[in-house]
This record gives C-alpha cells, sequence and structure tokens, in this order.
C-alpha cells in the first residue's frame, strides 16, 4: 500500500471555526440525527465514520447549509449562525465538496468550475481571468487538465479533483470532502490525502467524511463516530486502532471479515475465453475461470477491467477467437445469449446502471429474470412477491416496507438488492465489479459471505476490485490488468497487495506473465 | 385492475393515498361539477355522449402515446400519420368498392391497420437503428405524411365512395345499447393497452426502459426492441382513431388531424405519464383526453369565453397540471 503519509503537528488545540452543539433532525415522524455535539478547529482533520445510514450525510447536509436542523445550534466562531441554504453557508465560508460527481459534462472545467459565479468585464463573461484562475486552482489539486478541456471527456478522477477545485476557488474555512476517494485508485487517492494535507496546514477547517478506515488513520487528527443516528464519541485518532473504529462504528466486535478462502480450484473451466477482443482491440484477453474459486481482478482504474468483462458480457461490441460458457461456444457475445448460458454481471455503477432507482423492490429484482419467473406473456404477480420475499430474506435486504422505491434504500442495501437480482436467473459464473463500493463494513463482510456461499455451492465468481485489502482477502486467484491486456496472475502466497500494485503498474514489459516479486 | 391487483401485490402495504395518480380523475370530476354549474344542457345525456365520442380519437391515440412516452420516447408524427392512413384507407376502399361492395370497408380497416403499423415501424427504426432522438425523428415524418396526404388528396378533399356511406357510417354515429361505438373501441383499445402495461412482460420493459435505459440493457432487456414495438403499438391505435374518424366526415384533407400530436401529448401528460419516461398512467391518458374534450365543450356552452380561446385554456390546463404535479412530488 502506498498510505506512506505521516501527520506532522499534533492534534490542534486552536479554537473551533466550526462548532455544532445538539444538532438533530427529523424527517416527519422519524429522527434520524440527534444531539449531535462537535467541533472543527482550524488545522485539523476531523473524520466523521459510521455505517451506512449511521446519519454521516445528514450531518453534512446540516453543517453546509443543504438542510436545516430540527435542534441544536451551529456556532462559527463563537457567534450563532443559521443558514437557510448552502449559498448561505458557502459566504460563510463553509463547502461541502459532494461524493457524486456534479458536474456538467459539456461545459469546459472552467466553465464548471466558475458556473453560476462567472466573472465578467461589463455585459460579456471574461473567459481569460476564469481561465487563468481555474489553471491555478487546478495545480493546487495537482490535476493534470487544461481549464479548456471538456469535463466529459476526463476520467472520473480528474472529475473528483474538479469538485475539489471548485470549493477552492474562494478562500474557505471550513471545506466538508464527502468520501472524496471513493472512485480513486490507489495513487490518485495519495495525491488527494496530499492536497487535504496541504490545506490543513493552511490552517482550514477539514470535515473529512471516509468509508477508508486506513485513511482516516493516516489522515485524520480526530475522529467523530456516529451509529444509528446517536454521536457514540470523539477520539483522538492516535487512541484507536482500525479494529477499534470498526467496532465502535458496528457497536459489535467484528467477526472475520474475510471469510476463509477455498484454496486453487483444480476442476475443469466453467468459462474458457480466448482471445475476446473490445472496442475494437482496445481491450484483449483470455483467461479460463473454474467452479468453486473466486477470481480476482486487480489493476488501476482506467486499466479497462470493467470494459473487458462488459464486453464478455455482451453489453460493448467484442467478438472472440472462442467463448466456452457451461459447454456452450459462442464467438460473438450478446447479453441475452450470456445469461442463457449462465453468465451474469452486477456492474459497479450501482445507480446508473444496476437499479431503477423510482422502481419498486419487486420490478427491480425480477426485471433480469422476468422470462424465467413468467413462463407466459402475462405478469405472474404471486410468483414475482414471493421472490420479493425469499430474497429479502437470504440477502438480508432491510427495509421498512417492501413498497417503497429502490432509490430509497442505503448502499448496502442497494447492493444487496442487485446481488439477488442477478442471482434470481441462477447463473454459474457470477462477474460482481466492485462489489463494495461506498457500502459500510457491516455490508461488506455480508457480501464477502454471500460470495463465499455461492462459489461454496459450486459457482464461480470474478471479483473486480480496486480495493486492495478486498482483492487479497477474498481471491483465490487473482488476475492484474494493465493498459487493456492481463499482465500477471497471481495464486496462492503470490496474492499480496505488493504484488498487484507491482503488477499493475509497472512497465508491462517487465511484468509479462507471471511476477513473483 | 382493482382488488385483484392490491390482493396480489403485499408491497403496497403502508403505502398511503396515491394522490399523484388519482389527480388527473379528481381533475375531471371538478371540471364536470363546473360544467354543470355553468350551463344545465351539460349534463345532459344527449351532449355528453356527444363530448365522450368526440374525444374518443385523442383517447385511442393517446394510449398509443401513453407507450412511447413511457419508453422515454415522443411521437410527434400522430396528427398526420393518422390523415396518411385516413387517405391511404379511403382510397383502398375507393378501389375494391366496384368488386368487394362494402366489403372494400373491411379490407380498408385492414390495409389501414397495416399501414398505421408499418408507419410506427418505420418510425421505429429510424430511431433505435439510427440513434436519432425522437423529437427529430418525428418531426421529420410529420412533415413527411402531412405532404403525402395534401399530395393524395391533390390540396382539397378526398371522399369516400357514396355507396359504402350507409354502409359505414354507423361506426361513428351508431350505437350498441345506447352507447356509441367509438366509446366501445376506446374501451376495448384501453383495456387492452392497460393489459399491456400492466399485466405482462412487454409492459414491465416498457417503464424500466424508459426509467433507465442503462439498467434496463444490463438486465438483458432488449432496449430497442421494446422501443421500436412502442411506436408500432402507437402506429396501430393511430390506424383504429383513422377508421372511427373516416365516417365522421366521410373524407381527409390536408388539414385532417392537424395539431393532434399536440393534443395527444397533453392528454397522456395530464394523465400522470411521466414525459420523461418510467411512468405510464394508460387510464389517466383517458381522462386527459376527456378533460381536453369538456373544456371546449363548457366554454362553448358558456358564452363567457370565446371558443376561439379553447386551445388557450387547453394550454392553460397542461401547464396548471404540470405545476400542480410538481408541487404533490416535491414533498
Amino acid at each position: 500500500m502506498s498510505l506512506t503519509l505521516t501527520k506532522s503537528a499534533p492534534v490542534s488545540t486552536a479554537a473551533p471555526a466550526l462548532t455544532a452543539r445538539g444538532l438533530s433532525k427529523c424527517y416527519g415522524q422519524i429522527e434520524v440525527l440527534r444531539d449531535i455535539t462537535l467541533d472543527i478547529r482550524p488545522g485539523e482533520v476531523h473524520a466523521i465514520i459510521g455505517e451506512n445510514g449511521a446519519g454521516k450525510s445528514t450531518l453534512m447536509k446540516l453543517l453546509s447549509g443543504h438542510a436545516t436542523p430540527t435542534g441544536g445550534q451551529l456556532f462559527m466562531d463563537g457567534k450563532k449562525v443559521n443558514f437557510a441554504d448552502a449559498v448561505q453557508a458557502e459566504a460563510a465560508g463553509i463547502v461541502l465538496v459532494h461524493q457524486e460527481i456534479l458536474l456538467a459534462a459539456d461545459l469546459t472545467v472552467a466553465q464548471n468550475l466558475f458556473l453560476g459565479r462567472e466573472l465578467s468585464r461589463g455585459f460579456m463573461v471574461d473567459d481569460r481571468a476564469m481561465n487563468r484562475r481555474t489553471a491555478e486552482v487546478l495545480a493546487q489539486v495537482g490535476s493534470t487538465a487544461r481549464p479548456t478541456d471538456r469535463v466529459g471527456d476526463q476520467p472520473l478522477a480528474q472529475r473528483q479533483l474538479f469538485q475539489i477545485a471548485r470549493a477552492l476557488l474562494d478562500d474557505r474555512k471550513v471545506v466538508i470532502l464527502d468520501e472524496p476517494t471513493a472512485m480513486l485508485a490507489n495513487d490518485e487517492v495519495d495525491a488527494l490525502l496530499r492536497i487535504v494535507r496541504d490545506l490543513r496546514d493552511q490552517g482550514v477547517a477539514i470535515l473529512y467524511i471516509s468509508h477508508r478506515l486506513e485513511e482516516v488513520e493516516t489522515l485524520a487528527d480526530r475522529v467523530t463516530i456516529l451509529r444509528d443516528g446517536d454521536m457514540i464519541g470523539t477520539w483522538n485518532v492516535s487512541e484507536l486502532s482500525q479494529r477499534q473504529m470498526a467496532e465502535q462504528m458496528v457497536g459489535r466486535k467484528l467477526d472475520m471479515l474475510y471469510p476463509p478462502k477455498r484454496g486453487t480450484s483444480k476442476d475443469a473451466p466453467i468459462l474458457d475465453v480466448t482471445a475476446l477482443s473490445v472496442d475494437g482491440g482496445k481491450f484483449v484477453g483470455s483467461l479460463v475461470v473454474r467452479p468453486g474459486e473466486v477470481l480476482g481482478i486487480g489493476g488501476m482504474i482506467g486499466a479497462g477491467r470493467t470494459e473487458f468483462f462488459e464486453g464478455l458480457m455482451g453489453l460493448r461490441t467484442a467478438q472472440a477467437d472462442k467463448i466456452v460458457l457451461n459447454g456452450e461456444s459462442i464467438t460473438s457475445p450478446n447479453v441475452k445469449r450470456m445469461m442463457a448460458a449462465g453468465l451474469v454481471y452486477l456492474t459497479e455503477d450501482r445507480k446508473g446502471k444496476g437499479l431503477l432507482l423510482n422502481d419498486r423492490l419487486g420490478p427491480n429484482l425480477t426485471l433480469q429474470a422476468l422470462d424465467a419467473i413468467n413462463p407466459g406473456f402475462q405478469l405472474n404477480r404471486k410468483g414475482e412477491a414471493s421472490a420479493l420475499d425469499v430474497a429479502v430474506e437470504e440477502y438480508d435486504i432491510r427495509v421498512r416496507s417492501l413498497g417503497i422505491e429502490a432509490g430509497k434504500l442505503s448502499g448496502g442495501n442497494q447492493q444487496k438488492l442487485l446481488l439477488a437480482k442477478v442471482m434470481m436467473a441462477d447463473p454459474s459464473v457470477v462477474i460482481i465489479d466492485e462489489p463494495t463500493r461506498g457500502i459500510d463494513i457491516g455490508n461488506k463482510s455480508q457480501i464477502y459471505k454471500f460470495i463465499d456461499d455461492l462459489v461454496r455451492a459450486g459457482r464461480a465468481c470474478v471479483v473486480i476490485s480496486s480495493e486492495l485489502p478486498e482483492l487479497v482477502g477474498l481471491a483465490d486467484r487473482v488476475l492484474v490488468m494493465r493498459g487493456g491486456r492481463f499482465v500477471a496472475e497471481l495464486e496462492g502466497a503470490e496474492i499480496t497487495e505488493q504484488n498487484v500494485v507491482y503488477a499493475a503498474a509497472s512497465n508491462r514489459k517487465t511484468a509479462e506473465g507471471r511476477t513473483g516479486t | 385492475m382493482s382488488s385483484i391487483e392490491i390482493k396480489a401485490t403485499p408491497e403496497r402495504e403502508g403505502i398511503s393515498i396515491p394522490w399523484g395518480s388519482l389527480a388527473p380523475f379528481i381533475a375531471l370530476a371538478a371540471i364536470v361539477v363546473l360544467g354543470a354549474l355553468i350551463n344545465s344542457n351539460f349534463l345532459a345525456a344527449n351532449n355528453l355522449l356527444n363530448v365522450i365520442t368526440r374525444s374518443a380519437f385523442i383517447a385511442i391515440i393517446g394510449v398509443g402515446a401513453t407507450f412511447v412516452i413511457a419508453t422515454g420516447g415522443l411521437d410527434l408524427s400522430v396528427g398526420s400519420m393518422m390523415a396518411f392512413v385516413t387517405g391511404i384507407m379511403i382510397l383502398t376502399m375507393n378501389g375494391l368498392t366496384p368488386s368487394l361492395g362494402p366489403w372494400a370497408i373491411l379490407a380498408g380497416a385492414g390495409v389501414a391497420l397495416v399501414v398505421g403499423a408499418l408507419c410506427g415501424l418505420l418510425n421505429g427504426l429510424i430511431i433505435t437503428v439510427g440513434r436519432i432522438e425522437p423529437f427529430i425523428v418525428t418531426l421529420g415524418t410529420m412533415g413527411i405524411f402531412r405532404a403525402f396526404i395534401t399530395f393524395m388528396s391533390d390540396g382539397g378533399s378526398l371522399s369516400i365512395d357514396r355507396s359504402l356511406r350507409e354502409a359505414y357510417r354507423p361506426v361513428y354515429f351508431g350505437d350498441f345499447l345506447g352507447v356509441p361505438y367509438p366509446v366501445l373501441i376506446t374501451l376495448c383499445v384501453v383495456l387492452i393497452g392497460a393489459f399491456l402495461l400492466y399485466r405482462t412482460k412487454y409492459g414491465r420493459r416498457v417503464t424500466a426502459v424508459g426509467s433507465n435505459a442503462d439498467v434496463a440493457q444490463f438486465s438483458g432487456v432488449h432496449v430497442g426492441g421494446v422501443r421500436t414495438m412502442a411506436f408500432v403499438i402507437q402506429g396501430i391505435c393511430v390506424a383504429v382513431a383513422a377508421i372511427c374518424y373516416v365516417p365522421r366526415l366521410g373524407a381527409a384533407t390536408p388539414t385532417t388531424g392537424q395539431l393532434w400530436e399536440l393534443q395527444v401529448i397533453t392528454a397522456v401528460v395530464i394523465g400522470g405519464t411521466l414525459l420523461r419516461g418510467g411512468k405510464a398512467r394508460v387510464w389517466g391518458t383517458v381522462a386527459g383526453a376527456l378533460i381536453l374534450e369538456i373544456i371546449a365543450n363548457v366554454m362553448v356552452l358558456s358564452d363567457m369565453v370565446s371558443e376561439y380561446l379553447v386551445a388557450a385554456v387547453q394550454g392553460t390546463i397542461i401547464i396548471i397540471a404540470m405545476l400542480a404535479h410538481r408541487f404533490t412530488s416535491a414533498r
């Protein structure tokens, strides 16, 4: 791992920039946040951690004016403040950097950064001044993009940096970062953490929300833990180990996060792909998948892992010399055919490509397996309802009512619903892209358990993951992709974070074939 | 729809009254009450049947439009397509009358259905295979169909053969147990539409595609096929409307069905179907079509507002409906 930053100064003791006292928030009858008291000091990174649904995002919204508290009081520099909206909060020097990328894809970087507050000379917008200022902040956040680049052409990691750059256009007292590293690969995370440290050293008070406990440990000075809308406490980070943090978050001792490994499978391949070429040769590879194994796919973001497997699934233009899946021979994959032959793909883009957020759980669950559940032309409503009952039970999807929309579920429950959805088709090979992105540790260990269960039942699972501990903890075998090609295969004891990173990042010539360094 | 559906879907438990989906029917009731207060003649059986019969065309085409719009599409060509199908149908009937006699009507209706379906298929294929915005494609075909009917009628009127008039007349003017045929036909179309949308796999896929095409594709749904089929259904509905329309005036002209596309879209949207797709309300569309026609009728009966302003009032209604929708769904 490359999280080698060290903490510099001792915990800041300056007077708080922002203080919350007894903050509460109710939505209707439901109290989602109770009696939160915390302060954020200039020159410190204050981490907020908690499981999904613990109230982190609500707290962020209250502090940044995106929502108004129903109880309690905010103070800035000791004076009472009330924010009617985010604009007022920003005027006071508090800015929230959203987890989701909220940028207009067709505008340039500079146009996005200055959206709604364009600089002007008379009636004309002053593009030159905006581009100049944008170049400055881009340099500050370590982005390689130019101010005139179209945002839609930039990779996700760059867009994340643009959001932070936008927050830095004006002088800020308090910067709130909501899981800024959720979409980033490890080297990009490093760069981002450096920026956060720079900001802190300039005396900015930083509130940092993250699921990655190792980040909290390396970066933060203090940490506040929330659980079910209650505040468990605030600690100096040096007082807590990652394990203790996790235990405070879930309120119980953690079982082993990863189930024991199954060992290398020797069975005949269930899926055998020879020279699959996706998007006209941009992503090319061969692989075998055996029943009873978890095959991990490692690599940097942008290495082409998602594209390759979307191609294998027939979701992109793809052509192979040969694909043998459960004895069936296929050369040009298409979704229906691949699903019928027993392959499913669980997307990394849960909200964009996985679930119908405005639809109820039932239609979401059965969309992929409509033909299996409804043999005729008509919908079999009884069958659908009982399928939902079974799935909710089996995958432990926690909902107040079965009639709510999928978009109202927490990330972890959405992921479990998505898993239940792809399993409805009773596949023999399951490809899961980023199985635990953006979900909390309790749900994570459940999903690992599901993966273990389905593999032990004789299925095979391909796990694409950018989280190295996850890859190392889950996979019986790992393929590493770089530049659209598989460059290394690791087995057994070779599967270490160092080996995966080395293969993913080093020059292809030296990493060709197996690496054991 | 009623009790069976509620019993079979326990996931509905704990959900309060869906005011959003009831709104079009409440509005319809309110406008009927208003009409009765303004002019007592409004509630006369004759007048009411007349109004409902006249709304049949928009309602029938609206059922098809509900499919298209629910998939996230839009069809601006329906008015022109109606005129074009009407023209083809009249030419077919007139051509076949010497050999078939009154049976030419059935042949004409069959040809109309086929032509309607093909027009829809054309729209659908250009949109899905050519990957062009539905708005642009149907804007183009709207012009094409309109030009064809103008050409076929030579800029004037294209009338059906005199010998067919008597036999065909009842399809619009006749009734069964007092219910006019166009109303019965509308009812059939709506029932079939509701069945397709709410009770079949195809209907589920229609809303899935409209809700999020990526999700549908990743779930193995043939997105292009579902979209194209919606346009074919739209074409068939247009043909059914044409079959009811021909006996009314007995002719097609270059202005037949002009601006109907706007009325149809208005009816669909007032009815609660989302213009961006993903939610379909067939019965709401019927309520929307009735609302438009009743408003026109009440204005004619009332003398308070000039009937030349009917379109203005209808335009206001759609804006109010959307504002009301925004207001209720924001909470």
